[in-house]
């Protein structure tokens, strides 16, 4: 088997039993104020991890490159309230400007 | 149970944000496949998986060539809010056996969202359910027509794509962004994930930054 394929049924496994154990556990267990704070953070630093390695990374290396560009468009339109849809197609187009035409 | 998106505002809400993330989907199938995911582990992801920014993750690090193992472990992090909706969600739906199997399938960001808005618990239900279900069909049509899409697709990058997807993860992680400390914790974040890129194995310096969030959020 597969990495991919690993790594597929794997988190979805687990996804699921996040899920699963929400429903089914004493609401005390997972009630508690440290491990709730906690657990708003994760998902920034996760996500911003995410953003900056796959904006900046390519394999081991850092540059800067078309990506940055999209990316920046991004964060605009997020500015500006966009929808996510608004802010994902802004990214794309910027960035394959710059790739086709420099 | 008929759904009426005309009279009933519970509908009206539960339907449009089904719709509207639901077309997210498309970016996801998208991202997929350009991560090197065939089609039918892309739309797997998403029935099986079916949390945003869980699968994201999942193609995002193994596209970059991370383990499967970093891939898991972060997914699973990422998913673990889904548990404290199910604590919130479970004393409104008091369901057992294949419909708590199905409920919890269906626990996500925008269903809990969409109950906790109404006052009623009957309301609540409804909201629910709706939203849930609408947004999985949604998903995973525009998964599929995303990846789709993607696979005749040749060099990603001719279309935008490798852009799109940390775009993705901006529009996902914007809304959590409330106040300066959060920002601050966000750029560390990303700080710290750079500077082990070229020192680490892929996957393991986005996995590392959980340590920032027990820092940061130890202490009030």
């Amino acid at each position: 088997m597969t990495a991919i394929w690993i790594a597929v049924i794997g988190a979805s496994m687990t996804a699921f039993l996040n899920k699963y154990i929400g429903h089914s556990v004493p609401e005390q267990w997972l009630d508690r104020p440290r491990f709730k704070r906690i657990n708003t953070l994760v998902p920034i630093v996760l996500l911003s991890a995410l953003v900056g390695v796959q904006t900046f990374a390519h394999k081991k290396e850092l540059l800067i490159d078309h990506r940055l560009a999209g990316v920046g468009v991004a964060l605009l339109a997020l500015k500006f309230k966009a929808p996510f849809p608004v802010v994902v197609i802004s990214a794309a187009v910027t960035s394959a400007a710059i790739y086709n035409w420099f | 149970m008929s759904i009426n998106p005309r009279s009933n505002p519970v509908d009206r809400t539960a339907l449009s944000v089904a719709f509207t993330v639901g077309l997210y989907g498309a970016a996801f199938g998208a991202a997929g496949v350009t991560a090197g995911f065939s089609i039918l582990q892309t739309c797997l992801l998403s029935l099986l998986l079916f949390s945003g920014a869980s699968q994201f993750a999942v193609v995002g690090i193994m596209g970059a060539g991370g383990a499967a193992i970093s891939a898991i472990a972060t997914a699973t992090l990422l998913g673990f809010r889904n548990a404290l909706y199910g604590l919130q969600m479970a004393p409104i739906l008091k369901v057992n056996g294949i419909r708590r199997i199905l409920s919890a399938q269906i626990t996500i960001d925008e269903s809990t969202a969409v109950a906790t808005l109404q006052e009623n618990d009957s309301d609540k239900r409804r909201g629910f359910y709706i939203t849930g279900i609408g947004v999985y069909i949604f998903w995973n049509i525009f998964t599929y027509l995303g990846a789709l899409g993607a696979s005749a697709i040749g060099d990603p990058a001719v279309w935008g794509l490798d852009a799109a997807v940390p775009a993705a993860f901006c529009g996902l992680v914007w809304p959590r962004l409330k106040n300066k400390k959060q920002f601050i914790i966000s750029a560390s974040a990303i700080a710290l994930a750079l500077l082990l890129t070229p020192i680490a194995p892929a996957g393991v310096p986005i996995i590392t930054t959980v340590l920032l969030a027990v820092i940061f959020g130890w202490k009030k």
